[in-house]
């Protein structure tokens, strides 16, 4: 707990400077590992300053780090492998003063089950989706409202893909909850938007959010 | 414990007999064959009979999900009647309690098909087809690579984990344990 904090507090801290955090995001949003020279290219800054922040943002757990030779260069004289950052798949939140939201939505979601009560369950995700569709501001783009929301949306083939799960934690214990939860959710926000929810569909694969949001009919 | 969910299997029928749906995949990776396997059984109590037009959503994806679990990474063996083309005619557990019995490589090939494949929308949708049950549905357990579990061992792994929780002996796909060591006896 104690260290948790320590850890989360040390991150936010590393995350208030905003040169920072533009590199961070950009990292979150690359597909794939991103080098030094990517990232000083991408937020046209030099490459030393580049490396001290994404160092900086390693050092405080955000960034993973992978050492690899690029262009395919092998053996004497082609040089040190390039440092290339990735977002860390570990979780880190803040809450001051300390509160475990986590432990209660596990508890919860475990009593849902007990019970039989997913329908209940998706009935107040999707009421919960629309309340979110409908306050957000109309003229926002869709991949703009759920990247406010935790979601890492990315176009694929015309659909949106999610690359980020926001109940992750929840949908390792509980999958077909969390993924219930989650679908309904999205699928609210449409309709709040005044869309068609059954763009949202279920399409689970390792490594991204179980739903994906087909072609709008207008694009 | 309901009704739907009796505490131990009767003797199966000669119809439960498992048959293979395919060549278990143990020794067919020379040096890589893990010693043990994992097998799994789930209950689900009907909510109305298959043939009932409030089921064609779950009967409508038996066969796509079931061929989808049979070329799945990791797939070893599931129960399949004889003459049939799945397990859902087997009533061991009870006339109206559905059972899907497979042996699988190890866990995360197990998870990786019921959460990451189209399976996890079938088990979102669950409560329209079946019933909330009291208690211990599901039971893995580790077996020798090779080898079929039986309808009675099954049952009784249910009532392993409805007695004492998951335990290395039956368990749970939240609560899951490794496979037994397997060092050679003498050294």
């Amino acid at each position: 707990m104690d260290h948790a904090s320590i850890d989360a507090a040390h991150a936010a801290h590393t995350l208030a400077d905003p040169l920072r955090r533009r590199f961070y995001e950009y990292v979150a949003a690359a597909d794939g590992d991103v080098s030094r020279g990517e990232a000083a290219d991408a937020l046209g800054v030099q490459r030393t300053l580049a490396a001290h922040h994404l160092d900086k943002l390693a050092e405080a757990g955000l960034l993973e780090v992978t050492r690899r030779k690029v262009n395919g260069r092998e053996g004497p004289g082609s040089g040190r492998p390039a440092k290339l950052y990735r977002r860390a798949d570990r979780e880190l939140s803040l809450h001051l003063p300390p509160r475990d939201y986590e432990l209660a939505a596990r508890v919860l979601a475990e009593a849902v089950e007990r019970h039989g009560a997913e329908e209940a369950l998706h009935a107040a995700a999707r009421e919960e989706g629309r309340r979110i569709g409908a306050a957000a501001d109309p003229d926002a783009a869709l991949p703009d409202l759920l990247r406010e929301r935790g979601y890492e949306p990315e176009p694929a083939g015309g659909a949106l893909r999610l690359r980020n799960c926001p109940f992750h934690s929840l949908a390792r214990a509980f999958p077909p909850l969390a993924c219930g939860l989650n679908l309904e959710l999205l699928r609210g926000v449409l309709e709040g938007r005044g869309e068609d929810g059954a763009r949202a569909r279920m399409d689970p694969a390792e490594g991204r959010c179980c739903v994906t949001v087909s072609k709008n009919n207008e694009d | 414990m309901s009704a739907s969910t009796p505490a131990s299997a009767s003797a199966p029928d000669p119809a439960t007999a498992p048959s293979p749906a395919g060549s278990p995949d143990s020794g067919t990776a020379p040096g890589a064959a893990p010693a043990h396997h994992l097998a799994q059984i789930n209950l689900g109590l009907l909510k109305a009979p298959l043939d009932d037009p409030s089921m064609k959503g779950f009967t409508d994806q038996l066969e796509p999900v079931n061929a989808l679990a049979d070329r799945s990474p990791g797939f070893v063996w599931r129960l399949i009647e004889q003459g049939g083309s799945d397990a859902t005619g087997l009533r061991p557990f009870g006339p109206n309690t559905i059972i899907n019995f497979s042996v699988w490589r190890d866990v995360e090939t197990l998870w990786d098909f019921t959460y990451r494949t189209d399976h996890l929308d079938l088990l979102r949708r669950r409560r329209t087809w079946f019933e909330r049950m009291d208690g211990v549905l599901v039971a893995l357990w580790w077996i020798p690579a090779g080898t079929i579990p039986t309808v009675e061992e099954a049952g009784r792994k249910l009532d392993l984990v409805r007695e004492i929780g998951p335990s290395p002996e039956a368990f749970t796909l939240r609560t899951p344990f490794p496979p037994p060591a397997s060092h050679p006896q003498h050294a």
